[in-house]
């Protein structure tokens, strides 16, 4: 009887959840319209196009949990490309409509999300923004075939299908770059590695760079790992770089932890060289940050907010202008330029919104490997299995600002 | 020589564990709650002195007051909202899930008010480093240390010697008779809390002092292994609070420098798991003998 | 002797019911399904819902029969999944999949159940929340291990190797199979709601049968009182170590089937989180309700995909909703509440009659 009570409890708060979970479900395509027709409100197109005469494009990245930032940013990164091409007519023609889900970097949820952009009726998806989820939707994209671009999805497995593309380097690829970097400009022979073991980007990036050093005749003298349960402390990571004398430290990691880094090497009184990837970029723009710590870092990046290069002005200028001032990281540019890759792919292939999503996956495929690409992240062409070509960017941070090398 | 640099580099991220594992064990012990949003409401912390240091430019020791008298409020307005309505629900999960509610509120409302790029902390402590036989101990440590040291002897002056103190004792050691002997058990409790809670806020800005980076989800790792660090001492147990959160620091630090930074993490739990097993209420706990 | 008879089969009509009303909903589902009603986003939550149902009803046998509380229930997921995804990894194509994919279960189950019996001789020995914490660095120091450890296989058979890919020492053509950090990814997409349903059957005629066995009532009679069950004969350390066996078993076979559906499994999954996760829905179904862990699974997981339209909004919702709930079904004055309400409704009801 006393379980019975229960269960009526239990269901009546199910209920009452489930009530408050359908007004959200029914109130969510509303605001997903809402947000989509004020976007294409403020082009020519106006209302919000019916299906076969709009792109719907999706988007999938973190915008809560622990990597929420990454996928803010690429979120922003595409709607600002959207809002531009929409304000000048469309792709051949046609609005852009756009949607963006939340997967809290978890691969699981990301296919959920790949699941309700489908009943949106997305036909081509920009994303996922991690690697670990892109693998999962990419199998499920790869599935249903539909196109795939992703724009910061590094490891090789995120773009297995023959429907996927990355505009980003691939892990190996950062890894093998950065020591023939410092192996062909001599920056130096003994180096340190401090890499996160619990991530994939970072472990990827590491495991190619050690290959790549033999090679290189670099001597790896200390490789120390830290990990996502403890990423406050370096020292003594830093004190075993210090004490194998090594030159160069090379941080294949995020700029959240490369900034702690830095500081506590500082503190320290050691001062090497500092290398890293593109998951350094970020590290000026933190908010009340000492860049006196950052001088003289070095960095393989696609994209560098305060470069001189127009593309570039021009994007961190209207990034800024949209998005409360705040300056751009490397994976808006990145998605910022997904979407004018997908525009040009898309004219290329003289493809229009009624295709079948199956059918534009097999045109744009096409396309992209006949395209050149010039965005804020450079030249880019791609080949057949979805990797880009482009040629890696190193910038050093001088006095506050990225300067090319 | 590297030797006493790893040592003192364990004690000075070990204080950092000590300070927060303080407020953990002063709400367990008294409210016998784990209070799994004690965690975020150090985020909360370090975000007020943030916010008042870098955005409204007042200087490092009356932002901490902000922060210590707002995280008071919250601590106590979290108390009686969420966790008060279940302390005589019929089983003690109750309430570690709504810990677990409210964590997960406080890190989204810290990710919708102050967005989710990482901040830099100034550091609150503007001292030059200490050089003690060649090996530099930065001010921050030492301040830690001894803002440990004082919380701790602080707290238990306060639980052994004052009124409320020994009224808290008594509603840790049986609520109901605590009641029955006119002491105000809610009242006590909320004091509790908002002890803890202001507490949690020095936590937060010595923590992002040590390690200047601030994020919504800052404070959830530190939380448990400060956790782990009051278990290990002793739940409960003030002194053992302490001692705990040093301890593991240098372990943490000793295993990553002499065994390997990769498997770090599994040496402190494999430790702890140890520590459990031989003692089982921790370093300082009160074995409970049960009765029939 | 009528009375007692009277009560048993009270126990299995109850049983019955459960089983009842889980093959409705999945008949319903199906045929919603069949009729093209369902959207791709319910289509992709179901295999997702049965494998933490599973995880529930098992996590309910510590929690709620058992008694203890055990945050590590995560790294028995994931050791499942491991186990399970690297012997697919590797008979892939070797064996016909259908029986591939049930030894993979099996496997994945038996790893679960052993290390759940080797963690468990230990840790039994503590309980409340130290037993807690004891379990929850078991599940960090899986984590941290795996998040380190390689695969490979090559005509010699298996390598392993610690930290490094570089000294698996393949010769040419052999396959890295666990990566690190990076995990384990292109393990085949077996797994789908038919077999999630069947396991989840499984899962519950295992754990009603157990709990309504004499062994059941002994382990409940450990939990209300352990040491009068001790001194009545009650071999404490076997039954408990027992209830632990089967649920880190049970949650095995789940993670056999997560490893079988998505294309990738890193351990990142796999931290305290899920394990709180499992928690909240055994918590909210009700300690020791195992109908209530099924009924509390589905509502919390598909909240928050049915949140989606809020946006940046949804885990702040989710976060308030999750407190409320607690509030309002375990809340002493809540209930008292609710019991008032339904008498009235109840004294209503026969003022109308």
């Amino acid at each position: 009887m006393k379980n019975w009570k229960r269960f009526t409890a239990i269901v009546a708060a199910g209920a009452m959840a489930l009530t408050m979970a359908a007004c959200g479900g029914s109130s969510s395509g509303n605001t997903d319209n809402t947000d989509a027709s004020s976007a294409a409100q403020a082009s020519s197109a106006g209302e919000a196009a019916a299906p076969g005469q709009a792109w719907y494009i999706g988007g999938i990245g973190p915008t809560t949990g622990g990597a929420a930032s990454y996928g803010l940013a690429v979120k922003n990164g595409i709607q600002l490309a959207v809002d531009e091409i929409n304000a000048a007519g469309g792709i051949n023609g046609y609005p852009i409509e756009y949607a963006f889900q939340d997967d809290e970097h978890n691969a699981e949820k990301s296919v959920n999300a790949y699941n309700a952009l489908k009943d949106w009726g997305m036909q081509l998806l920009i994303g996922t923004v991690t690697s670990t989820p892109c693998v999962a939707v990419e199998a499920e994209a790869e599935a249903d075939n539909m196109f795939l671009l992703t724009p910061s999805g590094t490891s090789v497995d995120a773009i297995s299908g023959a429907n996927a593309f990355r505009l980003c380097f691939s892990d190996p690829n950062q890894g093998v770059g950065a020591a023939q970097y410092i192996g062909e400009h001599n920056l130096a022979k003994k180096i340190a590695v401090i890499y996160d073991s619990s991530d994939v980007y970072s472990s990827g990036i590491y495991e190619k760079f050690a290959e790549t050093a033999k090679e290189e005749n670099l001597e790896i003298v200390c490789a120390e790992a830290f990990t996502a349960q403890s990423n406050k402390d370096f020292t003594t990571q830093v004190q075993k770089a210090a004490d194998a004398g090594a030159e160069l430290v090379f941080l294949p990691i995020y700029y959240t932890e490369a900034s702690l880094i830095l500081q506590q090497c500082a503190a320290m009184d050691y001062a090497p060289l500092f290398f890293g990837c593109d998951g350094l970029d970020g590290l000026l723009g933190v908010e009340n940050f000492d860049t006196s710590l950052a001088e003289g870092v070095m960095l393989l990046t696609p994209y560098a907010a305060n470069s001189d290069d127009p593309l570039s002005v021009a994007f961190t200028d209207a990034y800024k202008a949209a998005f409360n001032n705040e300056t751009p990281i490397q994976f808006a540019a990145d998605a910022y330029d997904c979407v004018y890759a997908v525009k040009q792919a898309i004219e290329k292939a003289g493809a229009t919104p009624d295709m079948s999503v199956s059918d534009l996956c097999e045109a744009l495929k096409t396309a992209m490997t006949e395209i050149t690409f010039a965005g804020v992240t450079g030249e880019i062409t791609w080949e057949a299995d979805g990797e880009p070509n482009k040629t890696p960017k190193a910038v050093i941070i001088e006095n506050g600002s990225y300067k090319m090398l | 020589m590297s030797f006493f640099s790893y040592l003192i580099n364990g004690v000075g991220l070990g204080s950092v564990y000590a300070i927060i594992a303080l407020g953990y064990t002063m709400v367990y012990g008294i409210a016998k709650m784990l209070n799994f949003a004690h965690g975020d409401v150090i985020m909360i912390g370090a975000y007020i002195v943030f916010v008042a240091m870098t955005s409204l430019g007042i200087p490092a020791l009356p932002s901490l007051i902000v922060a210590m008298i707002f995280c008071l409020v919250l601590g106590v307005v979290i108390e009686k909202v969420a966790y008060r309505p279940l302390r005589n629900a019929a089983s003690k999960l109750a309430v570690l899930i709504t810990a677990i509610g409210v964590s997960y509120l406080l890190q989204n409302i810290a990710l919708l008010v102050f967005g989710p790029n990482p901040k830099s902390f100034s550091n609150i402590v503007k001292l030059p480093p200490v050089s003690i036989g060649g090996i530099n101990i930065s001010s921050t440590t030492l301040v830690t240390i001894a803002a440990s040291v004082v919380i701790m002897l602080v707290l238990t002056f306060f639980v052994k010697k004052t009124k409320p103190g020994q009224a808290m004792q008594a509603v840790s050691e049986d609520r109901g008779a605590a009641g029955l002997m006119g002491i105000n058990v809610n009242g006590t409790i909320s004091l509790t809390f908002a002890i803890g809670s202001a507490l949690a806020a020095v936590a937060g800005a010595l923590m992002c002092s040590s390690y200047p980076i601030l994020d919504p989800y800052t404070g959830s790792m530190p939380g448990i292994k400060a956790f782990v660090a009051a278990v290990f001492g002793g739940i409960g147990s003030i002194p053992g609070a302490m001692i705990g959160g040093i301890l593991l620091g240098i372990i943490e630090n000793l295993s990553k420098a002499y065994i390997s930074s990769q498997i770090a993490d599994a040496i402190v739990f494999a430790v702890l798991i140890i520590v459990l097993l031989v003692r089982p209420a921790g370093l300082f706990g009160k074995n409970v003998q049960e009765k029939v | 002797m009528g009375k007692l008879k009277n009560s048993m089969r009270k126990i299995t009509k109850k049983n019955l019911m459960t089983y009842i009303c889980l093959a409705i909903g999945f008949v319903i589902i199906q045929s919603c399904s069949a009729g093209g009603l369902l959207t791709f986003q319910i289509k992709g939550l179901l295999v997702p819902v049965c494998i933490y149902i599973i995880c529930a009803v098992a996590l309910n046998l510590v929690v709620g029969i058992s008694g203890e509380l055990s945050l590590g229930h995560a790294g028995f997921l994931c050791l499942g999944a491991y186990g399970a995804a690297i012997f697919s990894k590797i008979t892939n194509g070797l064996i016909p999949d259908p029986i591939r994919f049930l030894l993979a279960l099996i496997i994945g189950a038996a790893v679960g159940a052993l290390f759940g019996f080797l963690i468990g001789i230990p840790v039994l020995r503590l309980n409340g929340d130290y037993l807690a914490i004891v379990t929850l660095a078991f599940c960090q120091i899986i984590q941290n291990l795996l998040n380190v450890f390689y695969i490979g296989v090559d005509k010699h058979g298996l390598h392993v190797a610690m930290q490094d890919p570089t000294k698996l020492e393949l010769e040419e053509g052999g396959q890295v199979i666990v990566k690190g950090a990076q995990g384990i990814t292109g393990t085949p997409k077996d797994a789908n709601f038919i077999i999630g349903i069947i396991l989840v059957f499984i899962t519950l005629f295992i754990v009603l049968n157990l709990i309504d066995s004499r062994t059941g009532r002994a382990i409940m009679a450990i939990r209300d009182n352990r040491i009068a069950a001790e001194s009545i004969g009650i071999d404490v350390t076997k039954h408990k170590l027992l209830a632990f066996t089967i649920s880190a078993g049970l949650v095995g076979m789940a993670g056999a089937l997560y490893s079988h559906n998505l294309a990738t499994l890193t351990v990142a999954k796999f931290d305290y989180n899920t394990s709180i996760l499992i928690l909240v829905f055994v918590v909210l179904g009700g300690i020791g309700n195992i109908r209530g862990s099924i009924i509390a699974t589905v509502i919390l997981y598909v909240l928050p995909e049915l949140l989606r339209g809020l946006q940046t909004y949804r885990m702040l919702i989710y976060a308030i909703v999750l407190i409320v709930i607690m509030l309002f079904s375990w809340a002493p004055g809540a209930i008292a509440f609710r019991q008032r309400i339904m008498e009235r409704l109840k004294n209503r009801g026969k003022g109308v009659q």
